[in-house]
């Protein structure tokens, strides 16, 4: 059934069609429709499960490990000073093999104090061992909820996912959305039945003590779920195109890339914006592309490896900024081709921090910078945009 | 010995509760009951962090093999009838 729905919505759908059964969460700004709407699902019975409201963050991703623990499918949202909040029992999650799906509603840290749309909350949770996928859309933020819990409840995977819906643009946007049957999201996406989980009468330590001498050995093994994952998450998107028809393309999205002199890679709903900058710009004569970075963790090296031989320059968009370096995500993408025989020019932009709009016009303009950047070289390899006070005019 | 990554679970988990760890040996002070001030109000054994502390007949009892010595029994305690000890002293 066709809804008009906000992103936060969209994520409370997912829940519930996947059918969550312990959902755990405490309120922050804009995350806090997603768990209002789970809260009236449960109370009218609409979806079976147990809500636990918490006094922190930290104890929802606290009730959600044990509740997985338990065997329980388990869900939770949030946003900015509560997903850091979360960071320790984020490790635990990932450590302890539990596939927990959380939507979290990308937001700037303060101070100074912001509520938009910015990605410096996710981007420092990268190293926790959660999958993370930036999304576009709303039917995005649905379906990919879906996906998670079975591309992450695999044996071979058994980590956390993180949906990221960028503040506002999406959690508080309303958009037509595709709300698939509850019996066809049954037949994509069987019961959680982990291998071991705590059982009453048979007490066990779960995540014990391991000395130096096995400690590595688990960590590998994390690492083979992480690469498991990039495998699944590929197979999983097949299955869910040939039931839903419908597809988010994989772990990096290309659009217009495969004749492209110059690519924009991009995370999250800015995105949506450079597709419609790349159409116009082809109209006028302009060979431009888009790789939309649509899992930060696991990373498409692969995928970027295989566009470096083919396009001049990647221009990266980083809504978001690790100090004393540069945007995670252009970091991210210049090793990944670093091996490659031909590579690509690479430059930085760093811009809508704190819900700061990133206009078409902009996106034109970071292209257009882009195509004479591509044929010298770029002299400053990251350059902040739109930032009153330099030089260079952006609106 | 290191197991093999591949002999081992996804995350340890061992056969031992952790009722077997006697986090007690930790203590530096220990909490002393005054069962004639003690009005069997339970508080102690509900703010106990580490559930060291049992009710038998309403009054309480501190399992040391596990207490630590936080003292939030004693400071909770209306009555004030827990005082904290120095071990070794009395």
């Amino acid at each position: 059934m066709r809804m008009v729905m906000t992103g936060n919505y969209a994520s409370a759908y997912g829940a519930k069609l996947a059918r969550a059964e312990v959902i755990a969460a405490y309120p922050i700004t804009p995350q806090t429709s997603i768990v209002e709407k789970l809260a009236e699902f449960v109370s009218s019975g609409e979806l079976k499960a147990k809500f636990i409201p918490v006094e922190s963050e930290h104890s929802a991703m606290a009730a959600c490990i044990a509740a997985q623990t338990a065997g329980a499918r388990t869900y939770t949202a949030t946003s900015s000073q509560g997903l850091t909040l979360m960071h320790e029992v984020l490790m635990w999650a990932s450590g302890a093999r539990l596939p927990i799906v959380m939507t979290n509603v990308s937001r700037a840290m303060a101070p100074p104090w912001n509520v938009w749309a910015d990605h410096m909350d996710t981007v420092a949770q990268r190293d926790t061992g959660w999958l993370q996928f930036f999304c576009r859309s709303n039917q995005e933020v649905l379906d990919t909820i879906i996906m998670a819990y079975k591309i992450c409840e695999t044996s071979g995977v058994m980590l956390p996912a993180m949906i990221v819906e960028d503040a506002f643009i999406l959690s508080h946007t309303s958009e037509p959305v595709d709300v698939p049957e509850q019996a066809l999201v049954d037949s994509f996406l069987p019961a959680y039945s982990p291998e071991l989980k705590i059982e009453v009468g048979k007490p066990m330590g779960f995540g014990s003590l391991v000395k130096p001498d096995q400690y590595m050995e688990f960590r590998y093994k994390a690492m083979l779920g992480m690469k498991e994952a990039r495998e699944r998450i590929l197979r999983v998107e097949q299955e869910f195109k040939h039931i839903f028809g419908r597809e988010h393309g994989g772990l990096l999205d290309l659009y217009k890339c495969a004749d492209a002199d110059v690519i924009m890679a991009a995370a999250g709903s800015v995105a949506a914006t450079a597709m419609d900058v790349v159409d116009a710009m082809r109209a006028k004569g302009m060979r431009v592309g888009l790789a939309r970075i649509r899992a930060f963790r696991p990373f498409p090296h692969e995928e970027f490896r295989s566009l470096a031989g083919k396009t001049e320059g990647i221009a990266v968009l980083d809504r978001s900024f690790t100090f004393g370096a540069a945007g995670a995500m252009f970091t991210e993408v210049k090793s990944s081709i670093y091996s490659c025989q031909k590579r690509p020019v690479v430059k930085n932009y760093i811009a809508g921090l704190g819900g700061r709009d990133i206009t078409p016009k902009i996106l034109e303009k970071i292209f257009e910078d882009m195509l004479v950047v591509s044929k010298r070289g770029a002299e400053d390899e990251v350059e902040w945009v739109d930032v009153a006070g330099l030089p260079r005019r952006w609106r | 010995m290191t197991k093999s990554h591949e002999e081992i679970t996804l995350t340890p988990i061992s056969d031992t509760p952790s009722t077997m760890n006697i986090t007690g040996l930790w203590r530096v002070v220990k909490p002393v009951v005054d069962k004639e001030k003690c009005k069997k109000c339970t508080i102690c054994w509900k703010f106990c962090p580490d559930a060291a502390i049992t009710l038998v007949d309403g009054e309480p009892i501190v399992d040391l093999r596990y207490c630590k010595g936080c003292g939030i029994c004693a400071f909770e305690c209306p009555s004030k009838c827990i005082i904290m000890v120095k071990e070794g002293e009395q």
